[in-house]
């Protein structure tokens, strides 16, 4: 579900186009105010969706399974470290889910990369990614599987 | 200088009349595009169906002294005071520009009006006036020209990157700008100067009011009519859709609050 801006919210502060991914979320040229400007390449991470202060960006799903007439509206709340979604169903039914920002007080576990040891050569060749793969809790490290159980008629 | 009158300066050279007839002239300007703007984008259809459509999802009815009373919250908090901006920053410029305007704009009518022929006194509150908003104008129009508009602090633009939406902002800095060094050049009587920045002045003034269809003056009008609509849909229970807030605590504080968007 491609997100889009309601302009007459918009402050145009710019929060969406920091936080987007994609960078897809742009000001526009004429009336500078936020816009997605390819919605076909929105992954749909709501990041712009919850960064947004005036609640001014919203999510439109796709007509063949959210039909018009629903909405999809979320509610982040900083200083309670919430975020409150509600879902509105055509028939008028709706759904109200509330989520935590984060289980952890904010700012004890961001890594704190600058720190780290500088990896050598092997390690940026490596497939494995920062922290992994202590992070990922596996003490055997990660599964392997060796080409003779890959799924039979693909070749490499 | 802040203490002389620069329309009744020039009142040898240009009858009062003539600079009547241009005040005249661009707040017909003003008025017109708007209202054409409104008819052509259909704007008030827009607000008046969201109203409708927010009305069918609303929980309680909202009596009109309460509607009364959100109006006058409106007023003093997001037309008087920018509230609706997130940024401290974004708010200050916004209101130095904002009152700058008003002063310069009512100090210019005042005087083209009262004490624009040669020989009249101007009390010396009305040339203050026009000074200190030109001045305020500067100030939070640079201010934001330079470091606070979001093409700069947050898409990474250079500040010379110049598209139509400059337009309003570029042509009140230049407005406020020229009227500075036309009043500065007027009283350290350096004629052929005087001339040109006078021209460069109603040209920008011209672009600033003329250019209304083009640009975003008529935020002024319809920026105060979105935020009562959006006080209006928060008291009737509608919300806009939104989720009510969470019943519970603060829990994590400012240390939360979100970023400044400037990460390029």
């Amino acid at each position: 579900m491609p997100t889009f801006v309601y302009m007459t919210r918009c402050d145009g502060c710019g929060h969406c186009v920091d936080i987007c991914p994609s960078d897809i979320m742009h000001i526009d040229k004429t009336i500078r105010r936020a816009v997605n400007i390819e919605p076909n390449m929105c992954w749909e991470c709501y990041s712009c969706v919850k960064a947004c202060p005036q609640n001014a960006i919203d999510a439109r799903g796709y007509t063949d399974f959210a039909p018009l007439g629903h909405s999809v509206r979320v509610l982040r709340e900083e200083e309670k470290g919430t975020i409150s979604w509600k879902i509105k169903f055509r028939d008028g039914r709706e759904k109200n889910f509330l989520s935590p920002i984060t289980t952890q007080p904010w700012g004890e576990k961001i890594p704190k990369l600058g720190e780290l040891e500088v990896p050598d050569q092997e390690a940026l060749d490596s497939q494995l990614l920062c922290f992994e793969p202590d992070a990922l809790n596996v003490e055997t490290g990660l599964p392997v599987i060796s080409k003779d159980k890959l799924k039979e008629g693909v070749y490499y | 200088m802040i203490s002389i009158n620069p329309f009744s300066e020039i009142g040898t050279f240009i009858p009062s009349f003539v600079m009547q007839t241009y005040v005249v002239a661009m707040f017909l300007l003003v008025i017109g595009a708007t209202i054409f703007d409104v008819i052509h984008k259909k704007s008030a259809k827009y607000f008046f169906n969201n109203s409708v459509k927010a009305k069918k999802s609303a929980t309680r009815n909202v009596g009109s002294g309460e509607k009364a009373s959100l109006a006058f919250k409106t007023a003093t908090n997001e037309v008087l005071t920018s509230s609706e901006f997130c940024s401290t920053r974004r708010r200050l410029a916004h209101l130095l520009t904002m009152y700058g305007f008003v002063l310069f704009v009512i100090a210019t009518a005042v005087m083209i009006f009262s004490y624009s022929a040669p020989n009249s006194m101007t009390p010396s509150i009305w040339p203050l006036m026009w000074h200190l908003g030109a001045a305020m104008l500067c100030l939070g129009g640079y201010w934001f020209w330079f470091f606070i508009r979001v093409d700069v602090a947050a898409e990474g633009n250079k500040w010379y990157r110049v598209m139509r939406a400059d337009l309003f902002v570029l042509s009140l800095i230049a407005m406020a700008t020229f009227a500075l060094i036309w009043s500065y050049l007027q009283s350290s009587q350096i004629a052929i100067w005087q001339t040109l920045f006078f021209g460069l002045f109603i040209i920008s003034s011209t672009v600033l009011f003329g250019g209304v269809l083009w640009s975003k003056f008529a935020h002024m009008f319809y920026k105060p009519a979105a935020a009562y609509q959006k006080r209006v849909t928060k008291a009737d229970g509608s919300r806009e859709n939104l989720p009510e807030p969470a019943d519970l605590p603060e829990k994590f504080g400012l240390g939360i609050k979100r970023e400044a968007p400037r990460h390029y």
